[in-house]
């Protein structure tokens, strides 16, 4: 496991905007932290990156104690929008971070070039537009090679094309191996980029699994007529006005079974939980 | 190490310290040399002071005393101003949270920014000396006096103005710390350093109590070293107490400062 957390609580006052979440980040994977806003997604990201004290529990990143040296040159991260200096370019920006993390200039041009930046790595930070500021951001995450990836909100504010570009990247990442652990409030985000999700609201952790598993098993919607008559031939089958649901995997035997006992089959289809559903349900936000 | 370094870069690119500094030197050559030069030509006024005197502060033997007597007020808040903004400045900018989750321990990254503000404000201070010289040099070439080079007494002026640079980088960096953001600092310690004070000298001519106070405070306690060290004549300078006295205060502010913000850095959430 690259993090792991164990009842981690953090509480203002009487208030716990994290309350006992555990969670695991396992090597290898792009794990989604999914929450609405204001659900302590990066209170627990504070966390796990020192910034913030938990009021108790525990938690771990690469084997480390969160905030100590150790862990945090193993780790990247971009926390809640790119925190860089508006008068310095985009290139001295990353060597001022370079310089904190111990690496030399060659790792600078290298994050540069991960993230498309190099054309723009003159001008000054305040110029860029804000998907150049996100990148850039990537791009500090990036310096020393870390073993783990933190990017809460990296698509705030973007416009679509930016968004994209963000994904495409995360993606790139992923399939390089990297560890990525992102939180986001976009599931479709979420659900195109992750391996496992883990879904946090009003402080709690509410599930933790990959993205199939939340959506739970696909039921096959079927309608046919006689209704009824399908209805009693499908064993587990539930009517839902003029449509089955049923199930079952295995649709070429079920129309078979149908269309021998005269049922006439009109449509047969799956039908999926989004992850929208999924999550709405457990929030509770509509 | 790393970390003194990327706080080197940051602040010796950033404008604004190039600009205060600027702004210092210019004040320090208008009040210090301009003024007096342009009075002892003609003036029809001399602030009651002889010519003698006027003489006396361009000379270049004198220009430790120059520099040590801009520093208990202007200079100061100047200075104070410098460290608040470099602070604070970091969390309106995103850029502790960047600086924290980089790498090093709390106390190093503090460690690191101080380090590169003291190197700063060295410069500072060496530059204040090295343009007020060419100044002093240049009036008494203008003017045809007799000169000689400043005598050993330039290294305890040096060293008080530094003494007193560094109060003043203490002040900024922990209000900076406190109020967290650069706004706040700025005002707050600009207000102190022009304002208060001098109101409580004020009301220190009918309270006892607070006349004793105001020679130990920050700016008080900086006038006081500047003036014994023969810094006299300027706005802040105050002969009240020893040197040794007022330099004993200035360093229990410099730690006090500088311990206090260092300690809120390393233990407060940064949220």
């Amino acid at each position: 496991m690259i993090v792991t957390t164990e009842k981690l609580t953090k509480r203002y006052g009487d208030r716990a905007v994290v309350d006992e979440v555990s969670l695991s980040v396992r090597r290898g994977e792009v794990y989604g932290f999914l929450g609405p806003n204001g659900a302590g997604k990066t209170t627990t990201i504070r966390m796990l990156l020192g910034l913030v004290k938990p009021t108790s529990g525990t938690a771990r990143v690469l084997g480390e104690a969160p905030g100590t040296p150790k862990a945090l040159l193993k780790v990247g991260s971009l926390i809640e929008g790119p925190g860089f200096y508006p008068y310095l370019s985009g290139r001295d920006n990353l060597r001022v971070h370079a310089h904190r993390r111990g690496v030399g200039k060659t790792h600078v041009e290298a994050a540069l070039e991960q993230v498309d930046l190099v054309g723009a790595a003159n001008e000054k930070f305040r110029r860029y537009s804000l998907g150049m500021k996100q990148r850039l951001g990537v791009a500090a995450a990036l310096l020393g090679q870390p073993e783990l990836l933190i990017l809460d909100e990296p698509t705030n504010g973007l416009d679509p094309a930016g968004m994209a570009d963000m994904r495409d990247l995360v993606r790139a990442l992923a399939a390089q191996g990297q560890t990525v652990l992102l939180s986001s409030h976009l599931l479709g985000e979420v659900e195109e980029i992750c391996d496992r999700v883990g879904v946090i609201s009003n402080g709690k952790l509410v599930a933790e699994s990959t993205v199939e598993q939340l959506r739970g098993d696909t039921v096959l919607l079927i309608k046919a007529d006689p209704i009824e008559k399908a209805h009693v031939l499908i064993e587990g089958s539930s009517l839902h006005g003029d449509v089955l649901h049923v199930r079952e995997t295995d649709a070429g035997a079920l129309v078979r079974t149908l269309v021998h006992a005269d049922v006439d089959v009109q449509e047969v289809r799956p039908l999926r939980r989004t992850l929208e559903e999924v999550f709405f349900e457990m929030t509770g936000v509509a | 190490m790393g970390s003194v370094k990327a706080e080197l870069l940051r602040l010796w690119k950033w404008p604004a310290t190039w600009v205060l500094i600027g702004v210092w030197l210019v004040m320090s050559l208008t009040f210090g040399y301009l003024f007096n030069y342009l009075a002892l030509n003609g003036g029809t006024n001399t602030r009651d002071l002889s010519q003698q005197q006027l003489i006396s502060a361009m000379q270049p033997e004198n220009v430790g005393a120059a520099v040590v007597r801009g520093l208990p007020m202007f200079g100061g808040a100047i200075i104070l101003v410098l460290a608040a903004l470099a602070i604070g400045s970091g969390y309106g900018w995103g850029t502790w949270k960047t600086t924290l989750t980089a790498g090093p321990r709390r106390i190093s990254a503090m460690a690191g920014t101080l380090g590169a503000l003291a190197i700063i404000v060295v410069i500072l201070v060496t530059l204040t000396l090295v343009v007020n010289f060419g100044a002093a040099v240049t009036v008494a070439s203008l003017e045809g006096w007799d000169w000689s080079l400043p005598g050993t007494v330039l290294f305890e002026q040096l060293a008080a103005s530094l003494l007193v640079a560094a109060m003043w980088t203490g002040f900024g960096v922990f209000l900076g710390v406190v109020t967290k953001g650069p706004a706040l600092a700025v005002g707050l310690g600009l207000m102190w350093a022009i304002v208060t004070e001098n109101l409580l000298r004020g009301v220190g001519s009918l309270l006892g109590p607070v006349e004793s106070l105001t020679k130990v405070l920050p700016g008080g306690s900086a006038g006081n070293l500047a003036g014994a060290v023969g810094g006299s004549g300027a706005p802040g300078v105050l002969n009240d107490l020893s040197g040794t006295t007022a330099a004993l205060f200035l360093v229990g502010y410099v730690v006090f400062f500088l311990g206090a913000a260092t300690l809120l850095k390393v233990r407060r959430d940064l949220v």
